[in-house]
């Protein structure tokens, strides 16, 4: 059997590959967070509980009006943006002017109402969500069992990574948002209309976070405290990119996800602080992030 | 820089600590802290509290003359929580007794208070064995279940059916490796084999890359050595991955509030040994009835446990006449445990409560006939056999 560094090349490939998927929901709620401190300057600590409420939007959904997986997809992030949109214009607006720690705590507090109270109303046991029946099932790659699920989670990041990254950097309209952080006044005097921008900006990045949700929803049990762990490492991926650069969360959030999924089999003990760990190296080398600018 | 300041803001608020209801002072009052928020919160939380009021009610509300009333707090699975909280209220609010629940460290920890501050504190929903053995002490009694008795139930029934080669998933702390320690003995000592173990940090939400590992080492049983949250979703990967083709999966710490949150189609003909269960006689219904009218459904088996704790004490004081610890302690120790949580349950030199386990089995949905309708009773475990022999690791308790 051929062996890398003593380890059978089956269990180095199965590893890179469930890497992969944990890689690319850090990728998809990182662009999120990193989408909106890049264009809005809001840290935005409530991301994981978004995610959450994205994922208990599909499983309200089906227990409650029998909406199935593929509606939800759409549906739940529509309905968390929206919700998301509410909050900006109620309470993130009047904080842009002030130190982004104000942000910070607005969102961090808000995170923690939305978890406490869905807690208090279904319990911390979680409730377990069907894998949409076209999806049941595994492959037999060779080397491992891949759930087809799992391998759609990772076709479904790679392409929701694509669309914002193309619709930022390549489009007009990524291009007036980019022109929108830079120079606000200006871009207004064009007649462009600023605020709508920023408030549709945080309504799309909180839908990002529920499309995350939804896709977990089938993987892990779906629960008001499931966002909590998620959120701290999602912000170490966005530092360790770089705060505010898309391209730095995508790649960050897939390359540590396969860097934590072979902790797991080298030292699994150390699986929950690797990120961290490569989190404070890259802040000594590169304090902007990998893909971050001075 | 600013990240670092706003990382520091996050986590001085993530500690802020619930504040707790006030009692007064010449009241008997009984403490509760447990994990009220977190990954264990529906293993007793407020469930435990409405049964420690059922007990105080059934109780008759008062004793030696005195009211009874319950303070309570949240320990958010930190030890440093548990005991500076268990020092607060031995010191301010003289409390008289404390049920603690849920988290082996936090018990360990607030264990250690009881004996300095020596205020009786029964641990509940705790599992790690080292709590009466190495850990023991004057003060603190272990109820329900331990590691020793939860790897006696269900290795040996697992072992006895012909699983005779394990691998264990482990939550990496006190609690986990005590209880794969307990059950690789079992195995051992039934002529089974140990090929291997991982060790997955407590929390973790995908499980995929352990069970891989699992899968490999070609071991006929996936013995999960951890709880709640982590119990279920290594449950819900390894059924994704199709470990259960290959390995049965054992949890050897599960809840019924796992169970119920996993579906019985995810956790059908799961194996695991249980201190009580709700549909066992009339008896035990018409307690989860009374419990579900308040609550919602029946009473898991710590909620239950937190019931017979509290009348446990409170019987022991009337029959001391004195909320004097120490002469309640002894009283703890004559006593016979007979209510609807235990039959002849009674506590050993040790501080470990003696009493019957059960090994159950997860219902097909098509067994279930009703809500919460999830086990079958394999085999009844007799006290004595269930929490094994008097280790002698605990001073108070030579070996005989």
């Amino acid at each position: 059997m051929t062996t890398i560094f003593g380890y059978p090349l089956i269990v180095i490939l199965s590893q890179l590959m469930l890497g992969l998927v944990n890689g690319s929901f850090y990728a998809m709620l990182s662009l999120g967070v990193a989408v909106i401190f890049g264009l809005m300057g809001v840290v935005n600590f409530a991301h994981g509980a978004f995610y959450m409420l994205g994922a208990f939007g599909a499983l309200l959904g089906l227990q409650w009006f029998g909406i199935g997986y593929w509606p939800s997809l759409i549906l739940s992030p529509l309905i968390v943006g929206t919700i998301g949109i509410v909050l900006e214009r109620l309470l993130l607006r009047h904080l842009y002017k002030l130190d982004p720690l104000y942000g910070l705590l607005v969102t961090f507090g808000l995170a923690l109402v939305a978890e406490g109270s869905l807690q208090n109303y279904f319990g911390s046991s979680g409730q377990s969500y069907p894998v949409p029946s076209i999806l049941t099932g595994t492959w037999n790659l060779g080397f491992m069992i891949l759930p087809i699920y799992r391998a759609w989670v990772i076709l479904a990041s790679v392409v929701v990574s694509f669309t914002t990254w193309y619709v930022i950097e390549r489009t007009r309209l990524g291009a007036t948002l980019r022109a929108a952080t830079q120079n606000a006044p200006l871009l207004q005097a064009f007649g462009i209309n600023v605020p709508r921008m920023v408030v549709l900006t945080f309504g799309g990045g909180v839908a990002l976070a529920a499309l995350a949700g939804v896709l977990a929803a089938p993987v892990i049990q779906v629960s008001p405290l499931m966002g909590q762990s998620l959120v701290i490492v999602v912000f170490a991926v966005v530092v360790i990119g770089g705060m505010g650069s898309i391209l730095g969360s995508v790649l960050g959030g897939l390359g540590l996800g396969v860097i934590e999924g072979f902790t797991k089999v080298l030292y699994p003990e150390a699986s929950n602080i690797v990120v961290f760990v490569i989190m404070a190296i890259v802040l000594v080398v590169r304090p902007a992030g990998l893909f971050g600018k001075e | 820089m600013k990240f670092g300041k706003m990382t520091l803001t996050a986590a001085i608020a993530l500690t802020a600590v619930m504040a707790a209801s006030q009692a007064m002072a010449d009241d008997v009052i009984i403490g509760d802290i447990d994990d009220l928020s977190g990954p264990y919160a529906d293993v007793i939380g407020k469930g435990g509290i409405e049964a420690i009021n059922m007990a105080i009610a059934d109780f008759g509300g008062s004793v030696l003359g005195k009211k009874i009333s319950v303070m309570t707090t949240d320990h958010q699975n930190k030890p440093d929580i548990g005991a500076s909280k268990f020092a607060e209220w031995a010191d301010q609010n003289h409390v008289n007794m404390i049920l603690g629940g849920s988290n082996t460290g936090v018990s360990i920890a607030m264990s250690k208070k009881a004996l300095e501050k020596k205020v009786p504190f029964i641990a509940i929903g705790a599992a790690g064995a080292s709590l009466t053995n190495q850990d023991c002490n004057a003060y603190t009694i272990h109820y329900a279940y331990d590691t020793t008795s939860l790897a006696n139930g269900t290795a040996t029934a697992m072992v006895k059916g012909g699983a005779k080669t394990w691998f264990y998933l482990t939550a990496d702390y006190a609690f986990g490796t005590q209880l794969q320690e307990a059950a690789s003995k079992v195995v051992e000592a039934n002529g089974g084999k140990n090929v291997g173990s991982v060790r997955a940090p407590l929390g973790t939400s995908d499980f995929s890359s352990f069970l891989v590992q699992a899968q490999g080492s070609g071991a006929q049983v996936l013995g999960l050595a951890n709880a709640g949250a982590d119990t279920q979703n290594s449950i819900k990967a390894a059924n994704e991955f199709g470990i259960g083709k290959t390995m049965k999966v054992v949890a050897l710490l599960g809840f019924i509030s796992d169970v119920n949150a996993l579906g019985l189609k995810t956790a059908q003909g799961l194996t695991l040994t249980t201190s009580w269960y709700w549909d066992a006689n009339d008896e035990t219904r018409k307690f989860s009835k009374r419990f579900a009218d308040k609550v919602g459904h029946p009473p898991g088996e710590n909620q239950t446990a937190y019931y017979s704790a509290t009348l446990a004490y409170l019987n022991a004081v009337k029959a001391a006449g004195t909320t004097d610890s120490d002469k309640v302690m002894a009283e703890l120790h004559k006593e016979k445990i007979n209510d609807v949580y235990a039959k002849g349950g009674y506590i050993r030199a040790d501080g470990v409560m003696i009493h019957d386990m059960y090994v159950v089995q997860v219902k097909t949905p098509a067994e279930s006939k009703a809500p919460w309708d999830y086990y079958k009773v394999i085999s009844t475990m007799k006290g004595e056999e269930a929490f094994g022999p008097v280790t002698g690791l605990c001073k108070l308790a030579p070996k005989s």
